[in-house]
């Protein structure tokens, strides 16, 4: 079986931060990361591989040093890695990233079943996991939280999540899931895994491998663009309530009181 | 990519100022742009005062023609567990003034099973027009048939603007939906607004982890997408007068074909007050040091008859579950009143509560970024704040 999962390297969100003074954002000192969900999909494909065999490969579209990250995949049990890197591609918003991703999984023959994250920390959409199943005509669910797969139905029993609870789906193979991070624990890469990496020749696909016309990738393809971007401002009150604990709490709850919610 | 034509470039440094990415760089008195940092926003571009700043492949996709056969603005229902649920009442508040400035019909996409029940509220709540598409074989939702019928719509009534609420079900399958259009769709919307001459939707949301707002349009595609968050726009006041026309559409069954299904939907048990309904939000970050300690925040709750909230960093430490977190990659929460309890205020969790009506934080770091965005701060020990608070509430209401 076949099993792709589609990964991106994106800032480290938690340390991205803005400099009210300068007006830009700090990005000295940021690692770059393997998006944390796409880390569940891995370990999940993964576990599908040690359980039914078969093969794991990953791709992501990036620029070149998002090589860094799928070398970080093959050290967590990945067997293969493909970057899908040109300068066309770059600017691309959801419908043009779906566009060369499918492309890439084409030309890798097909998946049995593609593994996506349930969004990436940067973009914060989860629109490529179903764009991509739109693309391609597979089922899929999003936000799976568990999965099983019954080899002698070809179907893949899934815990998708809602607000109030969740669905139990069945999906008949070639499908695609977006997973959240409950669904596993991801595995801490292995020696054997590093040094497997390590050694790795991980292909490089533009739009000539890939057979795109560039104006249908990247910020060309792209249906939307941003005009403008600017500070989130917030206004607030930011009244610090001063004194010992006690001071503090008596005066925070005669506030609630005036405004009626205590 | 960015070009800068070295000709005309005087050196003058306001692209470098207004880049939020810091992409660009004046050396030898000219502007040098770092590729790999560059987002192609375009901000530069509009700021240089010498026009020697220009993005290839951008410059050709101006104010396009309005694109006439393309009118109307839709809202989708959102229909699940048998009834539509109030994220639906706030889209059509929000789509009613982009209706109105665009002087075109609102209209609201209702798909299900069993709904005609619920084609009055629409219209109450705003709609000039109900697209009625009930099937029994729409009454659980799977993606691709809601997908194929959403499209069959579109691709029969061609509307300009379509807006869905981002709920686990919108985020499904509305994506789907887009690419099978092969338009453009923008999440997570938190303003919304039109500009007359090109009718383009501006579409404004959060971008890189909310440290930055970002305004989005989709010039040359139709219909332009977005969907918005639950408690981020505002329902209207029901009109019981508003006439609206009512269009049932019959389907070929052949767009309800899918080889998924659902086995089952399991509603859980909510211990506790539902974060989606909550006047009152008391929410644990990671200050609260323990899972033990989150007891203190469970009993504020629970006397203030509130709900249970929590930071990335605390679901992901595992003291409680994702359906708890707001933020980014959590709930979007409006509460009468937010209490963080050791919340830092990272920009992914305020973008989550900062519609909360009254914000409080106690956090022992007198910078952290949330007192930034509160009403009433407290900089103190969340282990000796939240018991005398317990205690003084309980003293209040005689207890």
């Amino acid at each position: 079986m076949r099993f792709v999962v589609c990964i991106k390297q994106v800032p480290d969100a938690a340390s991205v931060r803005f400099d009210p003074e300068k007006g830009t954002l700090i990005r000295e000192g940021v690692d770059s990361i393997i998006n944390p969900f796409d880390l569940n999909a891995i370990e999940a494909a993964v576990q599908l591989k040690e359980q039914v065999g078969g093969e794991v490969i990953c791709i992501s579209m990036g620029p070149p040093q998002a090589e860094a990250a799928l070398r970080d995949a093959l050290a967590l049990g990945v067997d293969s890695a493909v970057l899908l890197s040109d300068r066309a591609f770059a600017g691309a918003d959801t419908l043009a990233t779906t566009r060369t991703l499918a492309a890439g999984i084409k030309k890798l023959g097909g998946a049995d079943i593609v593994f996506c994250g349930k969004q990436a920390i940067d973009g914060d959409t989860a629109q490529v996991g179903p764009g991509l199943a739109a693309r391609l005509g597979l089922n899929y669910a999003t936000c799976v939280s568990e999965l099983e797969f019954k080899a002698e139905e070809n179907i893949l029993k899934v815990k998708r999540a809602w607000e109030e609870g969740y669905d139990i789906l069945e999906l008949k193979l070639p499908a695609l899931l977006t997973v959240l991070t409950c669904i596993n624990t991801p595995r801490v890469p292995s020696l054997k895994g590093k040094l497997k990496a390590k050694k790795a020749k991980i292909p490089v696909w533009g739009t000539n491998e890939l057979g795109l016309d560039a104006s249908l990738v990247g910020l060309s393809g792209s249906p939307t663009q941003v005009v403008t971007t600017c500070v989130p401002k917030f206004e607030a009150k930011r009244e610090i309530l001063e004194g010992e604990v006690d001071d503090q709490v008596n005066a925070l709850v005669e506030r609630l009181k005036e405004v009626g919610i205590l | 990519m960015l070009i800068i034509d070295k000709d005309k470039c005087t050196g003058c440094g306001e692209c470098e100022e207004v880049c939020a990415f810091g992409a660009i760089t004046i050396k030898d008195d000219t502007a040098e742009v770092d590729h790999d940092m560059c987002t192609l926003c375009g901000t530069c571009v509009d700021t240089c005062p010498s026009g020697a700043l220009t993005i290839e492949g951008k410059e050709e996709r101006g104010v396009e023609s309005d694109k006439a056969d393309w009118r109307g603005v839709w809202i989708v229902a959102e229909y699940r567990l048998g009834k539509i649920f109030p994220v639906t009442f706030e889209l059509l508040g929000c789509a009613r003034k982009l209706a109105d400035k665009l002087d075109v019909p609102l209209s609201a996409v209702l798909i299900g099973s069993n709904i005609k029940q619920f084609i009055d509220e629409l219209i109450k709540y705003g709609a000039d027009r109900v697209y009625v598409v009930d099937h029994p074989g729409l009454d659980k939702f799977l993606e691709q048939p809601y997908s194929n019928v959403l499209v069959h719509l579109v691709k029969e009534y061609k509307p300009e603007i379509i807006l869905a609420g981002a709920t686990a079900q919108g985020r499904s399958y509305i994506p789907a939906v887009a690419t099978m259009l092969e338009t453009g769709l923008t999440a997570d919307c938190t303003e919304l607004d039109v500009r007359i001459e090109d009718r383009a939707l501006l579409q404004t949301r959060p971008a890189f982890g909310g440290n930055l707002l970002a305004t989005i349009v989709c010039p040359n595609h139709r219909p332009q997408m977005a969907t918005i968050r639950p408690h981020v726009m505002k329902a209207l006041e029901p009109d019981e007068s508003r006439k609206a026309d009512v269009i049932e559409v019959k389907i070929d069954d052949s767009l309800l074909e899918t080889s998924s299904k659902v086995v089952d939907s399991i509603v859980e048990e909510q211990t506790g007050v539902d974060l989606a309904n909550a006047d009152i939000i008391i929410t644990a970050g990671r200050g609260m040091e323990c899972k033990e300690n989150l007891s203190l925040v469970e009993e504020l709750a629970k006397l203030l008859d509130g709900a249970v909230g929590a930071t990335r960093a605390v679901t992901d430490a595992g003291w409680l579950s994702e359906r708890h977190q707001i933020g980014q990659t959590g709930k979007t929460v409006s509460p009468k009143l937010y209490i963080g309890c050791g919340v830092s205020g990272a920009i992914q969790h305020i973008v989550g509560m900062k519609g909360s009506d009254i914000i409080v934080a106690i956090n022992k770091d007198p910078d952290a970024p949330i007192f930034d965005v509160s009403t009433y701060g407290i900089v103190g020990d969340v282990k000796e704040v939240l018991p005398k608070l317990i205690d003084k509430i309980k003293k209040e209401r005689g207890l």
